[in-house]
């Protein structure tokens, strides 16, 4: 079925075929346009520090058969590979054909994303409790609003509670979205749902009932011999592709609970917030339980620090946890994803602490160069050569206090020997902080009785064009973020208002993409005139004057643009696919990616993804996925790898959802019927 | 001669013969069709265990209640009566193995096949658990049989040529407005899937189902419903068997002339979908670009503009077109008959009580006539006030060497016909009581009166070449000149009125026959008389006696009821009338009585207007009609009522009639007559009230009879009915038992 109001873009096929996408392995120190980090490469290159970036180029040509997605491991009686459409080489050995390898692949890649974000969440849910039993004394609760808004949506009953019996009665029903044995629908997600998607997601069988049992399913459907029935196996994915939303809803309510909802802040981003004259740690990975405890701890450190003769204690981050602590501190960001060991390389970071997910093996070599601390500290999460501090909640100030005192140890080391320090002078201003409940307060002025009518109405008048939420990794297949810097530019010059998570949106804060300057510059009018109106209403509470793009945080607050799109529909009396929203992961990478991108698309929402995920194998799979999903649940996957085509294919679809609602409102009028729901 | 429609193939595949060259399939389509099939079992059979496990395998389904054919598309091919979730689990796994996976043509039909029952169970069991997308209207979803009944008679004389199934989005939606509208100008039946029902909409397209049949179906599995459609009109009127499979095909291959245009880019499912078209004889034409092993010559094709595609499909189905080009400013045809105009849309009006107007078909000698000529004495169009009723009368003059007098009263109510063929006219009524409306589009467009002339003239001569020599229009807008032209319509009505009166069944040497929907429904007949008209309520015996004068060899004979061929006077029982039914029903029906419905009655056929019953507990009949949607007292709709009795069989109990059947006075006397009718819709009643009433006074049933007669608002049930009955005195209770 169509998905763009203009027909010529209507081709599910990427502009650039496999075979003709460029991939100069020789000019990998120029594969980016991140001013820092071409000025980090330069210097890397010239002095045989191996970074990403070598390793992607002696990478290619990568293997085919991969990059297609049909090489099976799933048994050792292979690896087998796809070798044609027809004859025994067209099957694996157990006669596994390339629909059937493809969706597994894929599924398993969900269930990989969905552990790691609901893990994460465990990891915080038992904080809660912890908390909640006294046993985590140097946790509280932070946010006592939200912990009682989120226990009425759950459906408990609050009165008569105090906040730590109602804490432990929240966290005993996100434990039971782990693991329960009925088959009830996890309740994070169905008390987050809007009606409709409830029942498409119980009609398709596709709802999830307890995130482990989940994942465990897709372990077992994708074992050598159970599931061949490639829509069988995709809707496997799917369910557990929701079990993965329900870890980040929960991740993201219990994480503000604890730690605070955010509000906007203003902050810096790239490596030029490393101060070679304080004490720098990075803080990397994903979860907030030991980073917020950092930042905290950091403060009472800061004579400490002093002592040793630095000016203080920079604190700066990567990735997710990076992003935690940004939106609830404005702790600086220091750099995104690929360019991880690039911060090592400045030779300025005395410690770098990491949690979990996305944290480079290939780390802990450039540490070696630079004397630099690597500093794990979750039991699944260990490099060869690191310092580990096991992390307990038990006793979580403690960890935070030896990691700072490893930094300030590192510190006098580094000015003893005079090691000498290479900080790019980059950086941009930025303002982050908006969660669904920042960004209702925003709009709030403008229309306190009826908030989210702000965003429809602007819509519906035309000012703004719809929504696209910016979300996902980095990936060496595209420039590194150059898809992301071309599409939020195009997004905004076409008045697109934006939403994003991830490493996306620290690309987009270190480019000078997430203040007011990028508005002017960038904004169509429409967008600029609605950005200005919401500071207008808002002056007296802002710290500045609000961004291009808005920052909602980590990749589990992805549930919060979740809750957007929930709350638009719910505004508008329809289902999500109606709704003039649009997603892309423009350098998409992770299994989490996988996972987001799938629950995007079965929530109905188009999913632009930029790097090539391993599908191209299967006509059948790709067939599913980038046309009949849309027929079935109202969003598809976009799989572009030319960044201006795929700008082009999302406003065309915000342009199709807007025009759509726009005609059925119009036939709803004229003959006096309610609105058609058909998407 | 008969013109039933008949099968000339001894095996469908046939069809096919020679458009694939060997060496030459088109492999990467059928992979494609192969894939799609894959996914539409699968998710077919998700959705309907999901629904088993959540509401259990009783679970009824079948679309509401809007069909008498169960689940009606696996009903005619599989023979498969289902009427709960558990019965489809065999059927979709026997449609699952029966996939095979090479790439031959014949496997491909298959996929067709099972594709077509994969979508109708999906469709099925989102009807019956609420799934479905609540599709308001004008979006359609299922259509019930109401309408492939109501559409029925259109298809019998080709005036809707065959059908186009539209599926995705034209490049621009002024595309969209353009083909469709030449589409339903030349008479197609429409069924649309996704967008395209979205640009009809953004260009303001007026969907009325009523007025004609554009459908916009949904989205995605939704085309199933045009499957079902189709598969109920070769269940409907000629009446193939459920599990015919062969049958049933080849009436969609010969008599549904069907092609699909399919827009947007192509997936794996719509090429799945494609095959069941293909499997029932469509072929497809798509906007995109296809490689070779993409393409089957005649059956899977491309062709990039649009007309050219309408045209190609047209030609690849052979079908012919019987619209006619006339050259006025607005567009003209069937399919614009039932357009209403709305006061706030209208330019001016005339007649119907706000100013004189009247309108007359008269014979005229050869000398007073001059063919082709157009008359307009007053103002025009251009002329008149906007919003204002102006005086208005029609003379059309007609010299014919084999034109009668009889003829002028059946070419006069052509005219409501062909006034209201065009779009931005509106006309109703007949005589000195009617009333006609110009749009204001119309009126902008440039439309005069003349040009109003030249559609008729051009209707008059193409449907009635044959009585017709001459004809010639006169529009009189100026009141003195409307009020003399009155006048002479006054005698002329009074003296066709008088001639009326006479024109009894006992009055006539002849009855006539009409197998017009034998193109359709190959095994019923209708017997004509003065006083009884076809059951669709189109032909009166006059309408026979022109069309006989028309083609002498056609569709309506002549029938000799003279004394010597009666058999029983009472039944309505002639040996002429059974020799020409057995000659015309291929020896299906050789008996017919035409004045009783207990012994012999005559066929019901698809299109029937309304379904007569008897009612034993009241010792009377009941009626229904195709518009009433509700039960009736014997605890059967319309639809299941249709479904059992049509079809061109003989049910005694139960006939198919035209609504003013009832109101004669050959209404079933041997049974009993007027006096039978205990139960009608009480639209039905108040249509006929003045008639029953007086009909009522003859049979000396007083007054009143139209209110001795129950209707739903009283019951449907027996006994609701029978208390009213025996409050009111009813007549049929003091009759002889029926039974």
């Amino acid at each position: 079925m169509p998905r763009f109001l203009d027909t010529s873009l209507q081709n599910s096929k990427p502009a650039v075929e496999r075979k003709n996408r460029k991939k100069n392995a020789k000019d990998f120190k120029n594969r980016t346009n991140d001013p820092a980090a071409l000025e980090m490469l330069k210097f890397t290159t010239e002095n045989n520090i191996i970074t990403a970036f070598d390793r992607w180029s002696a990478q290619q040509p990568q293997c085919a058969f991969g990059y297609q997605g049909i090489c099976c491991r799933i048994c050792f009686a292979g690896p087998c590979r796809v070798k044609g459409l027809e004859g025994p080489g067209s099957m694996g050995i157990c006669g596994a054909k390339d629909y059937t390898i493809v969706a597994r692949n894929a599924i398993r890649m969900m269930a990989g994303g969905a552990s790691a974000h609901s893990d994460h969440g465990r990891e915080i849910v038992e904080v809660l409790y912890h908390m909640s039993e006294g046993k985590a004394p140097d946790y509280e609760i932070r946010d006592a609003d939200k912990l009682h808004r989120v226990a009425k949506k759950i459906g408990l009953e609050l009165e008569g509670k105090t906040d730590l019996e109602l804490a432990k009665e929240v966290a005993l029903e996100a434990f039971a979205d782990f693991g329960r044995h009925t088959n009830d629908h996890a309740t994070f997600l169905k008390t987050a749902l809007c009606e409709k998607r409830i029942k498409k997601f119980e009609e398709t069988d596709v709802f999830p009932r307890a995130i482990d049992r989940e994942v465990v399913e897709v372990m077992h459907r994708t074992h050598v011999g159970v599931d061949a029935d490639p829509v069988n196996i995709i809707f496997g994915g799917i369910k557990c592709s929701l079990a993965d939303l329900t870890g980040e809803q929960l991740s993201t309510d219990i994480s503000d609970i604890l730690f605070g909802t955010p509000k906007p802040v203003l902050s810096e981003a790239n490596l030029g917030v490393i101060d070679p004259e304080k004490v720098n740690i990075i803080l990397h990975g994903h979860n907030p339980v030991l980073s917020q405890m950092v930042v905290d701890t950091a403060k009472d450190m800061e004579e400490e620090a002093k002592a040793a003769g630095a000016a203080g204690i920079q604190l700066s981050g990567i990735c997710c946890t990076g992003n935690e602590v940004l939106m609830r501190n404005g702790v600086p960001i220091a750099t995104s994803y690929m360019a991880q060991e690039l911060a090592i390389a400045t030779g300025a970071i005395d410690v770098m602490c990491v949690d979990v997910q996305c944290i480079m093996p290939g780390l802990r070599n450039v540490c070696e160069c630079f004397g630099t601390k690597l500093a794990t500290t979750m039991s699944i999460s260990k490099i060869p050569g690191s310092y580990h501090f096991s992390f307990e909640d038990t006793k979580a100030k403690k960890s935070a206090e030896a990691i700072i005192r490893l930094a300030i140890d590192t510190f006098k080391e580094r000015k003893e020997a005079g090691r000498p320090t290479q900080v790019p002078q980059v950086k941009s201003k930025l303002m982050a902080g908006f969660s669904l409940e920042a960004l209702m307060d925003l709009f709030a002025a403008i229309n306190p009785d009826n908030p989210i009518k702000v965003l429809t109405d602007a819509i519906d008048a035309g000012e703004i064009s719809g929504v696209c939420a910016l979300a996902g990794c980095n990936n060496l297949e595209a420039e590194y973020e150059v898809s992301h810097t071309t599409i939020i530019k195009e997004m905004a010059k076409n008045n697109v208002f934006m939403v994003g998570t991830g490493c996306v949106m620290q690309a987009a804060g270190k480019q000078g993409l997430l203040n007011y300057d990028a508005v002017e510059e960038y904004a169509g009018p429409g967008l600029k005139a609605f950005i200005d109106r919401l500071y207008d209403a808002n002056k007296d509470k802002l710290p500045d004057k609000l961004p291009l793009a808005f920052h909602m945080g980590s990749c589990v607050d992805n549930s919060r643009i979740f809750n957007l799109w929930t709350a638009m529909a719910n505004e508008y009396g329809v289902d999500v696919p109606k709704v003039p929203f649009v997603a892309t992961a423009p350098e998409g990478m992770s299994e989490k990616a996988v996972a987001i991108g799938t629950w995007v698309i079965a929530n109905g929402i188009p999913c632009h993804v930029g790097a090539m995920p391993p599908l191209e194998g299967s006509n059948l799979v790709w067939s599913v996925v980038t046309c009949i999903a849309h027929d079935v649940f109202g969003g598809n996957f976009i799989l572009e790898t030319d960044p201006q085509v795929a700008a082009q294919k999302l406003l065309a679809a915000i342009e199709y959802r807007a025009d759509k609602l726009r005609i059925h409102r119009k036939v709803a009028e004229e003959y006096g019927t309610e609105l058609c729901q058909a998407f | 001669m008969s013109s039933a429609w008949k099968v000339d193939r001894q095996s469908f595949e046939e069809i096919y013969e020679g458009s694939i060259e060997p060496g030459k399939e088109p492999k990467k389509l059928f992979r494609q069709a192969l894939e799609g099939t894959i996914v539409a079992l699968s998710y077919a059979e998700i959705l309907l265990n999901k629904a088993i496990k959540d509401y259990g395998e009783d679970l009824k389904i079948g679309y509401g209640g809007e069909t008498a054919y169960f689940i009606p598309a696996i009903r005619a091919l599989s023979g498969d009566e289902i009427t709960t979730l558990g019965e489809c689990v065999p059927i979709l796994n026997k449609m699952r193995d029966l996939v095979k996976s090479d790439l031959t043509l014949e496997n491909a039909l298959q996929w067709g096949e099972s594709t077509i029952h994969a979508a109708e169970i999906i469709e099925a069991v989102r009807y019956a658990t609420g799934g479905h997308e609540s599709l308001p209207l004008p979006w359609t979803g299922f259509i019930s049989d109401t309408y492939v009944r109501k559409w029925g008679i259109k298809h019998v004389d080709w005036t809707i040529p065959g059908e186009v199934v539209i599926v995705g989005r034209f490049r621009t939606s002024e595309d969209a407005i353009r083909i469709v509208n030449k589409l339903v100008q030349k008479g197609f039946m429409l069924f649309l899937v996704d967008e395209v029902i979205e640009q009809l909409m953004e260009q303001g397209y007026k969907f009325d189902i009523d007025a004609w049949p554009v459908y916009p179906l949904g989205n995605f599995t939704q085309i199933i419903h045009a499957v079902n459609y189709a598969l109920r009109a070769s269940s409907i009127f000629p009446g193939i068997p459920a599990g015919d499979s062969f049958n049933h095909r080849n009436y969609q291959r010969d008599r549904i002339l069907v092609f699909v245009m399919a827009l947007g880019e192509r997936d794996i499912v719509k090429a799945a979908a494609s095959f069941a078209a293909i499997y029932l004889g469509f072929p497809i034409i798509v906007d995109q670009p296809l490689d070779e092993d993409e393409i089957w010559p005649d059956w899977y094709f491309s062709v990039d503009d649009y007309d050219e595609m309408m045209q190609e499909g047209i030609e690849v189905r052979g079908i012919k077109i019987t619209a006619i080009e006339i050259d006025v400013p607005i567009v003209h045809g069937p399919a614009f008959e039932g357009e209403a105009i709305r006061r706030a849309e209208m330019y001016v009006e005339f007649g119907g009580g706000r100013s004189t107007a009247c309108e007359l078909v008269n014979m005229v000698d050869s000398d007073d006539i001059t063919d082709g000529k157009i008359e307009i004495i007053g103002p025009d169009i251009a002329d008149m006030e906007e919003g204002k009723a102006y005086p208005m009368g029609i003379l059309i003059k007609v010299y014919g060497r084999k034109f009668q007098s009889d003829f002028e009263p059946v070419l006069e109510r052509r005219i409501h016909y062909f006034m209201n063929y065009g779009e931005g006219v509106w006309h109703m009524g007949q005589r000195d009581q009617n009333w006609m409306r110009i749009s204001k589009g119309a009126q902008a467009a440039g439309f005069t009166l003349n040009d109003l002339g030249k559609i008729m003239y051009g209707y008059f001569k193409k449907e009635y070449a044959a009585i017709v020599d001459r004809l010639e229009i006169q529009l009189i807008t100026d009141q003195a000149a409307v009020e003399k032209l009155l006048d002479e319509a006054h005698a002329k009505y009074q003296s066709r009125d008088d001639r009326l009166e006479t024109l009894r069944d006992e009055a006539v040497d002849e009855f006539y026959t009409c197998t017009l929907c034998q193109s359709f429904a190959p095994t019923h007949i209708c017997f004509v008389s003065p006083e009884r008209t076809g059951l669709c309520g189109a032909v009166s015996w006059l309408d026979a006696k022109a069309t006989y004068e028309i083609d002498p060899v056609g569709v309506c004979q002549p029938i000799d009821i003279t004394e010597k061929n009666i058999i029983d006077k009472e039944k309505g029982e002639w040996s002429s009338i059974n020799t020409e039914a057995a000659a015309r029903t291929q020896g299906k029906t050789t008996e017919v009585c035409l004045y009783t419905m207990m012994d012999r009655p005559m066929t019901t056929c698809g299109c029937c207007e309304c379904i007569l019953a008897m009612l034993p507990e009241c010792n009377g009949f009941m009626v229904t009609t195709r518009e009433h949607k509700g039960m009736t007292p014997i605890g059967m709709t319309f639809s299941t009522l249709a479904g059992m009795v049509g079809g061109g069989n003989q049910t005694p109990g139960f006939i198919g009639l035209g609504r003013l059947y009832i109101v004669s006075r050959k209404f079933l006397p041997a049974d009993g007559g007027l006096g039978r009718m205990v139960w009608m819709p009480k639209e039905l009643k108040d249509q006929l009230a003045d008639q029953l009433n007086e009909r009522g006074k003859e049979e000396g049933f007083g007054d009143n009879f139209a209110d001795m007669i129950a209707d739903e608002t009283v019951g449907e049930d027996p006994d609701s009915i029978m208390a009213f009955l025996e409050e009111k005195g009813h007549p049929a209770l003091k009759m002889d038992p029926l039974m």
